[in-house]
């Protein structure tokens, strides 16, 4: 297919079923692969869609500085929307990424602020909020807050969702600024209203919820609890497995946050199945493996790759 | 048997440092209420007014009890709760 420049590219991504993972041909999983997208993350649909919006709003102008706290994947999405559209990123990043994602954030001449490992997300989110304080002319996208980064699923990942599988009944997905999910879950629900929208939060090491008390725990603003049906702590561990079933069985090389979302697809396929219902699970494979083969994910056995990522951002 | 539950750092001042405790109820309502006979203040740290506090967040088997039946929601032996604070996921 033909386009006229990169970010023309996005979305449209590939809807792919996984026979051997899934339990019978009445109940099928398939992976939205969004890896497929310009930087190769789901985060490329966010990133545009914030920064069309600002624009349109008048908030940015050649030269003006974007500031966002990011774990990666979005920083790389605004970095390429920010080169391509004459604007300086900086972003504030949890030490406790992968080198990848620094030395993409580099590639594409994005400037970094790390904020400490302990707390990890919180920490970035409360650092960013200080420093755009201190430089009002800083353009802050604040993705866990921006209409924009949900409606680009609304307007896109739900509409090519739906598209291709009329009959869907489960959506799943990972839970961060939950833009994925509300945006193409609000879609899906208004069009298919029995589907189930289902977020796989990531659980991770105890250094990442190192919060003074838990009065300081952060809820993104995007968040509307009645769009989801339910909602699954994956463990690092299960996230890890299914990472690696997802390649033994149906050759993806996807990134570790796809595993958490297969391993609440895989849970919901087998009550679907035990029940004699008939099921279309959609999971959402926000990223490819490669910015984690720094982390060991995806070397030596599971429980080595397990201790490798203790303590590490993987969604 | 009874409920294992599963605490995180920052409320572990309330266990002595136990990483998980045990307890028993037939709801999650219950069994906060037994785990504060034993381990006095948690309860006031999990639970308000309105029911669960908006930053914690508990899951019984690794599903968010928000949507099953919040305090309401039935437990029994050999369940596994997990309380966790709310962080900023992962913000791909």
């Amino acid at each position: 297919m033909r386009y006229e420049n990169l970010l023309d590219s996005l979305g449209h991504t590939p809807l792919v079923g996984l026979p051997r993972l899934s339990p019978s041909p009445e109940v099928r999983l398939w992976a939205k692969l969004e890896d497929r997208n310009p930087t190769g993350s789901v985060k490329d649909r966010a990133a545009f869609f914030m920064v069309a919006q600002a624009e349109k709003d008048g908030l940015l102008s050649p030269g003006s500085v974007i500031l966002e706290p990011t774990s990666g994947n979005t920083g790389i999405s605004l970095a390429m929307v920010a080169r391509l559209r004459g604007y300086r990123l900086i972003v504030v990043m949890p030490e406790n990424t992968s080198e990848e994602r620094r030395q993409l954030l580099r590639m594409y001449g994005a400037e970094i602020i790390a904020s400490p490992a302990a707390g990890g997300s919180n920490e970035a989110v409360r650092m960013a909020k200080q420093i755009a304080a201190e430089h009002p002319d800083w353009v802050m996208l604040y993705q866990y807050g921006n209409e924009a980064n949900a409606r680009a699923h609304y307007e896109t990942t739900g509409p090519e969702i739906l598209a291709d599988l009329p009959g869907i009944t489960h959506f799943v997905a990972g839970l961060g600024t939950t833009g994925t999910l509300m945006g193409a879950g609000r879609y899906l629900r208004e069009h298919q209203p029995d589907v189930k929208i289902v977020a796989a939060e990531p659980r991770y090491g105890e250094l990442v919820y190192g919060l003074r008390n838990v009065d300081e725990g952060f809820v993104p603003e995007l968040y509307d609890e009645s769009v989801l049906t339910s909602r699954f702590s994956v463990s690092s561990a299960d996230a890890l497995r299914r990472t690696r079933e997802l390649i033994a069985a149906e050759g993806i090389f996807a990134g570790i946050s796809a595993g958490a979302a297969l391993h609440a697809g895989l849970g919901l396929a087998a009550k679907a199945a035990a029940a004699g219902e008939r099921a279309g699970i959609v999971v959402l494979v926000a990223d490819g493996g490669w910015k984690y083969l720094s982390t060991g994910a995806y070397s030596g056995t599971l429980d080595e790759a397990e201790a490798r990522l203790e303590g590490q951002l993987w969604a | 048997m009874a409920i294992e539950v599963r605490i995180p750092t920052i409320l572990r001042t309330y266990t002595d440092g136990a990483k998980q405790v045990e307890g028993t109820g037939s709801t999650l309502g219950e069994l906060i209420t037994d785990l504060e006979q034993r381990h006095g203040g948690l309860r006031e740290r999990l639970v308000d007014d309105g029911g669960l506090r908006r930053f914690v967040n508990v899951y019984l088997n690794d599903e968010d009890v928000r949507f099953l039946a919040g305090l309401q929601t039935p437990v029994k032996d050999g369940d596994t709760v997990t309380v966790l604070p709310a962080v900023a996921g992962g913000a791909r």
